[in-house]
């Protein structure tokens, strides 16, 4: 990789938009190497690595707002870069909501969250391989009926993002990631199922060893096999916890502040009411120590912070950035999310449902007649009227115990319901990805099958 | 119009010479095969909500990718800036792949241009004023609004892309595209004493500023209107499963889920496909012929050539009901002899070409929707969709509806609020009982995802009748 975009390049790129006219200018900086390893049936299939950059310039002008990107770094490339966004911002229309944070609101210092990990930048390419070789052969020897494979996957992200911005802020980060899949394939007779599991951590210590991901992936596989449609009936739900992540992270919708000053939310004005059942708390928790949504500071440059956005099923709070704070008269949550262009929206840090203490298996067995969860697809949700309705798959319940496997059904109902039907929450939160839940119990939805 | 070889020749100095030496680089360690991808994107945006102009960004792409193939393993790697030392560099590390070190010298390539020429534009949108993009996006939130007072709010944007390729291939191929791109998008919220609704429409295509007529953007403007108007009395949909009529166009997201990417040959290939092994056997009813082609003037899954330098055709997929064949890409091509179907295609100089599909339709047949609507008893009739998903190896596929009604004995009754509907994609279509003479493509808002990768297409449909699909309401 060249040389890596400093904050002083950054910090003479907003002084340039300065001195053309604009009002205010934040510049961000995305620099990432990328390595991924790709082994099917044993053979090295793909091997990829690449090191990428780009910046990113928002101007506002006298409270019109516009942003410009260039993954080309030259001398000319950056002139035209500031020439643009502050052309394009004498076009836009004056939106008093859009500014740059208060000074006084900025993080003052960058904590220290261990996002970054040297095994993970030391890891060659040969250990990369043996990585996903053992997580893909793991997946393939658990079972006679794992009869193919898409693969074992293993990527490394070392990524570096720096921000500065004329509300008088400079900042910058490392952070690594690792992940590491399996996608083993059973089947039985002329019909195949694909079990599909993975991991992904900042520190290569935390990372699940590959034969544990692999026998999880071929698990996964096996008991879809067999699967069939369910009767059409409406019953108690159970969510397996990366099912139950899925719902939490459209429920993210619900409480994201764009959401709630464009009215599109059903969480609209309740803010201090109860909204779900008692025993739910959720949380966005952006400091946590090396984990996958934690950063020092968010896309403005305000520190990281903890957020109960549910507690005891009260809304205590939205998600916001300071567009979105502006809008509803209230303070930014720290949630501003930028990727190269645009405005900051709002995005998740660590977003996760508090743990109960009940085990998986104490829940499933409290279901005398329902439907176990395991996959959820499609993008069936609603956050203006809070409609759900989802393909899934899983297993029966009956009398507290997996019957059969089901596909090929729906469950449906409203978010609103499902919230205050929550019954019983598992003691199995792991987190994955920046997004995370353990298993849930909703009292009714409707499933359509037969 | 700007010659793709020259644009790259002249704005970045890279010579013929050049391309012809990185070819050998990429090969120098024994590579059976290998392609650079030069890209240079210029992607502009536009947004209005709450009756201003709130956004506007633009976004400059660029980079070249290099991929080397050796057997079934193929090594990639790519840079950022286009100048011969980084390009070099990722030769080098996409070589790798490749353990068997040879003398290379340069590759000879031929300059040529595509065949197609599907997208001539008197203006590109990104070449437009943006004062012209302002009055549109203007005219679209009066539309829209005039339509009802129920209709709370209006946002409305308009996103272009510009474009400029050029592939270089160690099978001596020097060719070069240049792809304008344009979407508009219209959503609109009408709250009716609290309760709240939307509705969405839009489109687009490989096409110029004269596309975004007055009556065109009256048109998304209206019709977005009128969804949201719509499902403020939309009652629970139905649950179980029901005789489906799917009408034109964009419900041909169906075939996209339920068979296209079943069909890619990459699943097939590697037998983790449920359709993989079907070819020559019925997959379908005999009323269905289904056919994907990149080779539509002006559409947004059209392409003169595909990402790998080659033409893009008009693939049959489905006969009559009988599974005819797979969409192919350069590497599942090579690895099981299947004739080149021109659908290799990737994201960006950041992502390694893939099948996928370009614009998937099924050809009419002979009912009309009218004795389709009467034929039946209790249905449902889905007219607007939103997502779809599909899971490859089992089959199974979901789509959801955002605009439906129920079909009470043979007439369109009450509209039902939003539903997944789910199949199983090697045996739905055998369930299609007719198919009227209304094929209609979709207006150019699709987006397709696979392996992280998006990528631009169209699906079509004529108005169809399912005799039993999955409805996932609540009632």
């Amino acid at each position: 990789m060249n040389d890596r975009v400093s904050k002083e390049m950054l910090a003479g790129i907003v002084h340039s938009a300065i001195k053309r006219g604009a009002t205010d200018a934040e510049a961000i900086a995305v620099e990432s190497t990328e390595f991924s390893v790709e082994v099917r049936l044993g053979e090295v299939e793909k091997l990829q690595e690449a090191a990428s950059r780009g910046i990113g310039l928002r101007v506002l002008h006298a409270g019109r707002q516009a942003s410009a990107s260039t993954s080309d770094l030259s001398r000319e490339a950056i002139e035209e870069l500031v020439s643009t966004a502050i052309e394009m911002a004498r076009l836009t229309s004056v939106d008093d909501a859009a500014n740059l944070p208060a000074r006084d609101d900025l993080a003052k210092e960058v904590p220290e969250l261990e996002l970054s990990d040297p095994e993970i930048m030391a890891l060659t390419t040969e250990r990369r391989i043996e990585m996903a070789r053992s997580c893909e052969d793991a997946a393939r020897s658990f079972d006679v009926r794992i009869t193919n494979s898409e693969g074992g996957a293993c990527s490394t992200v070392i990524s570096r993002i720096a921000l500065v911005s004329s509300a008088g802020f400079e900042g910058d980060y490392q952070s690594t990631v690792c992940g590491l899949v399996a996608a083993p394939i059973a089947s039985e007779g002329d019909r195949m199922q694909v079990g599909y599991w993975g991991d992904r951590q900042r520190l290569l210590k935390s990372l699940d060893a590959p034969d544990v991901i692999g026998r999880e992936a071929a698990r996964r596989a096996i008991r879809k096999l067999g699967g069939r449609k369910a009767a059409t009936t409406e019953v108690p739900i159970v969510f397996e916890s990366s099912a139950a992540e899925d719902l939490l992270g459209d429920f993210f919708e619900a409480v994201d502040g764009t959401s709630i000053f464009r009215r599109a939310s059903f969480l609209v004005g309740q803010l201090g009411e109860q909204i779900a059942a008692p025993n739910l708390t959720i949380i966005d928790d952006g400091l946590m120590k090396s984990a996958l949504g934690s950063r020092p500071f968010d896309g403005e440059g305000l520190a990281s912070r903890r957020t109960v956005v549910v507690e005891n099923g009260i809304l205590k709070s939205y998600l916001l950035n300071t567009y979105t704070a502006s809008k509803l008269g209230l303070r930014s949550t720290g949630n501003a999310s930028r990727g190269l262009t645009g405005a900051p929206i709002v995005g998740p840090s660590n977003f996760f449902i508090v743990p109960g203490v009940y085990s998986p298996d104490e829940i499933i067995g409290s279901v005398k007649n329902g439907f176990y969860v395991t996959e959820m697809i499609g993008f069936g949700f609603n956050a203006v009227t809070g409609d759900y309705s989802r393909g899934a798959s899983g297993w029966w319940i009956e009398d507290g115990k997996l019957s059969f496997p089901v596909e090929e059904v729906t469950i449906a109902g409203n978010l609103r319901d499902m919230l205050h039907g929550i019954e019983l929450i598992g003691n199995d939160l792991r987190f994955r990805s920046r997004i995370a839940a353990p298993t849930i119990k909703v009292n009714r939805m409707m499933v359509s099958g037969n | 119009m700007i010659d793709p070889i020259r644009f790259f020749t002249d704005k970045f100095n890279i010579t013929d010479a050049q391309i012809e030496s990185l070819l050998g680089t990429a090969l120098s360690k024994g590579g059976a095969y290998a392609d650079l991808y030069f890209e240079y994107t210029v992607l502009n945006s536009l947004g209005l909500e709450e009756q201003i102009i709130k956004s506007a960004n633009r976004a400059v792409r660029q980079g070249v990718g290099v991929r080397v193939v050796s057997g079934e393993r193929t090594g990639f790697a790519y840079c950022d800036e286009i100048e011969i030392d980084s390009i070099r560099k990722a030769a080098l590390t996409a070589a790798h792949i490749a353990d068997s070190p040879v003398e290379v010298g340069p590759v000879s390539v031929t300059p040529g241009r595509p065949e197609l020429d599907l997208y001539p534009v008197s203006q590109s949108l990104h070449e437009t004023s943006l004062e012209w993009k302002i009055e549109r996006l203007q005219r679209v939130d009066k539309t829209a609004r005039a339509v009802d007072p129920r209709i709370r709010e209006v946002q409305t944007s308009i996103a272009d892309e510009y474009k400029i390729i050029l592939i270089a291939t160690s099978e001596g191929v020097l060719i070069g595209d240049v792809q304008p791109l344009a979407r508009m998008r219209v959503m609109c919220i009408a709250d009716d004493d609290g309760n709240l609704q939307s509705g969405v429409s839009g489109g687009g295509g490989r096409v110029g500023v004269e596309f975004y007529t007055d009556k065109m953007i009256d048109h998304y403007a209206n019709e977005a209107s009128r969804q949201a108007i719509v499902q403020l009395e939309a009652t629970d949909a139905p649950a179980g499963t029901m005789e489906v009529v799917l009408g034109p166009g964009w419900p041909g997201i169906l075939l996209h889920e339920a068979v296209g990417h079943g069909l890619e040959a990459d699943f097939n290939r590697k037998g983790t496909s449920a359709f993989a092994g079907l070819v020559g056997q019925r997959v379908a009813s005999e009323l269905c012929t289904v056919v994907d082609e990149g080779t539509i003037p002006n559409r947004r899954g059209s392409l003169n050539i595909d990402d790998e330098g080659n033409q893009t055709s008009r693939t049959v997929l489905i006969e009559n009901g009988i599974l005819r064949g797979y969409l192919q890409d350069k590497l599942s091509s090579r690895l099981t002899g299947a004739k080149l179907t021109g659908n290799g295609r990737r994201e960006s100089y950041r992502h390694m070409p893939m099948p996928r599909m370009t614009n998937t339709y099924m050809l009419g047949g002979e009912s009309t929707p009218e004795e389709i609507i009467r034929s039946v008893k209790r249905g449902l009739y889905a007219v607007q969709f939103g997502g779809g998903q599909v899971d490859i190896t089992n089959g199974k596929f979901v789509f959801s509806a955002s605009e439906a009604y129920l079909i009470e004995d043979g007439k369109i009754t009450a509209p039902v609020k939003g539903a997944t509907l789910i199949g199983n994609g090697p045996n739905s279509l055998t369930k299609v009982t007719a198919v009227a003479n209304d094929l209609a493509l979709d207006e150019g808002v699709g987006t397709c995802g696979k392996d992280g990768q998006s990528v631009p297409v169209g699906v079509g449909m004529p108005t169809i009748r399912i005799a039993e699909m999955t409805v996932g309401g609540t009632k």
